[in-house]
């Protein structure tokens, strides 16, 4: 594998100013899709800006108001071990740890997965689901940005040339709030989402659902936040007429291509089943909050 | 290019050793270091035959840059046994002939290991689910398995006091 040049910087600065210096620069963090991007040669001529020695990207900080700010060099197994984060937000966590293998999560990072800008990667439907924004350090400063700005099509971000995401970051979870996420793969594990859905709920102690936000991945160029499912729920007591409403605004939605792992129509049906399933596991979550 | 000097540890001894900005870690073990425990499979994170600790958790070291090496903590299969003393889970390997050509062996002892230091009585479930980033083309696992569960089950015996 051909690599330029190889840096550990220690600041957000010093990191910003190398890759903004070398616009052939890529930051790392996990490395899981980098540098196997790398080896094929799908990325080449690259030097890379490794993001794990830059003070406070690694680990969780709590924010003011009972938030979370997840460093970009936080591998996944980072965010199960972080018994507050899982419990705010167990879905975004279950999302994370569904990557790869044990030996992937230790080092694949959700900043990277956001990234990385694959329409079926595990975490962004999840962080979509759960409002989560991305902070970005560029040269003129930081910029916070929704997750689902991040990523513009396959492989491809909003990001400028120099800038890195240097943290994700999630609200404190609602009062009566609840999240999810669940994807379907031809396997029971290693596999690459057919489709996946995040979904994050609030319900009112009367039961009635109070705000909805729900994601779909693998089904577009870029995941999908369905306003129109959402709509179907607020206000509804999640019975059978506004299950059925949000469902067909899914497949409404839904603009999958057929591949080897699943063709269009599949995919479609299974974005209506999966939502479903993980409305029923949010909103749980949610009256058990 | 330039070449970088890293100082690591690797099986509890220093090592020092130097690398291009493009050589992974399991390069370097393989080549300078000479330890050709750790097998190159597919390159790409995929069949864990590459498995290695590094600051104690397991990672593909065909996915991490030797550069990514410097002051941290790794351990490889040749650290597995204590001198002429197999590890539990290495003995059942050899005793339930849980391996054919071998290939994959060093990855699925060294996650292996890994799984019962955190987890002393794993289930089926648990130690299929662990062992997912490992393939093996010869087994078809079952006897992988029941290796594992066999070593925990001794390792469970020699920690009880008598």
């Amino acid at each position: 594998m051909a690599l330029f040049a190889y840096h550990a910087p220690t600041t957000r600065e010093e990191a910003q100013r190398l890759l903004a210096a070398d616009p052939a620069a890529r930051p790392l963090a996990g490395g899981t899709d980098l540098i196997v991007q790398l080896r094929s040669g799908r990325i080449g001529n690259a030097s890379v800006v490794d993001l794990k020695h830059v003070a406070g990207l690694t680990g969780v900080r709590a924010l003011p108001g009972g938030g979370f700010a997840i460093g970009a060099a936080t591998p996944s197994t980072g965010l199960k071990n972080h018994t507050a984060l899982s419990a705010a937000w167990p879905g975004v966590v279950e999302a994370a740890n569904l990557i790869g293998s044990v030996q992937v999560r230790n080092r694949a990072t959700i900043a990277g997965n956001l990234c990385n800008a694959s329409p079926a990667a595990d975490s962004v439907p999840a962080l979509i689901a759960a409002g989560a924004t991305a902070l970005i350090v560029g040269a003129g400063g930081e910029r916070e940005v929704p997750v689902e700005a991040v990523p513009t099509a396959p492989g491809k971000t909003s990001l400028a040339p120099g800038e890195f995401v240097a943290e994700i970051r999630l609200l404190a979870r609602p009062v009566g709030g609840g999240d999810a996420y669940l994807r379907a793969i031809p396997r029971t594990e290693m596999d690459i989402a057919v489709v996946g859905v995040g979904v994050a709920l609030v319900i009112g102690a009367d039961g009635t659902c109070t705000a909805a936000r729900i994601a779909l991945g693998a089904v577009g160029p870029t995941a999908l936040l369905v306003a129109d499912a959402s709509a179907a729920l607020v206000g509804s007591k999640l019975d059978d007429a506004a299950l059925a409403r949000m469902t067909a605004a899914v497949v409404a939605a839904a603009r999958p291509i057929s591949d080897k792992r699943g063709t269009a129509e599949y995919r479609t049906h299974m974005a209506g089943v999966l939502t479903r399933r993980a409305v029923a596991i949010a909103r749980k979550r949610a009256e058990t909050n | 290019m330039a070449k970088l000097a890293v100082s690591t540890t690797v099986n509890g001894d220093p090592a020092e050793f130097l690398c291009a900005p493009g050589d992974t870690l399991l390069d370097v073990l393989r080549g300078p270091l000479g330890l050709t425990g750790s097998k190159e499979g597919c390159g790409s994170g995929d069949c864990g035959s590459c498995t290695v600790m590094l600051d104690g958790a397991m990672v593909c070291s065909c996915l991490v840059l030797a550069a990514e090496a410097e002051g941290r903590v790794i351990a490889t299969i040749e650290g597995v046994a204590e001198g002429s003393v197999l590890h539990p889970v290495q003995r059942k390997f050899l005793e339930l002939g849980a391996l054919q050509c071998g290939f994959c062996t060093p990855g699925f002892i060294v996650a292996a290991k890994a799984l019962l230091e955190q987890d002393p009585d794993p289930s089926e479930h648990d130690i299929r689910y662990w062992l997912a980033g490992n393939l093996c083309r010869c087994t078809g696992y079952d006897k992988i398995v029941r290796a594992v569960s066999e070593a925990a089950a001794e390792m469970r015996q020699e920690r009880t006091p008598a």
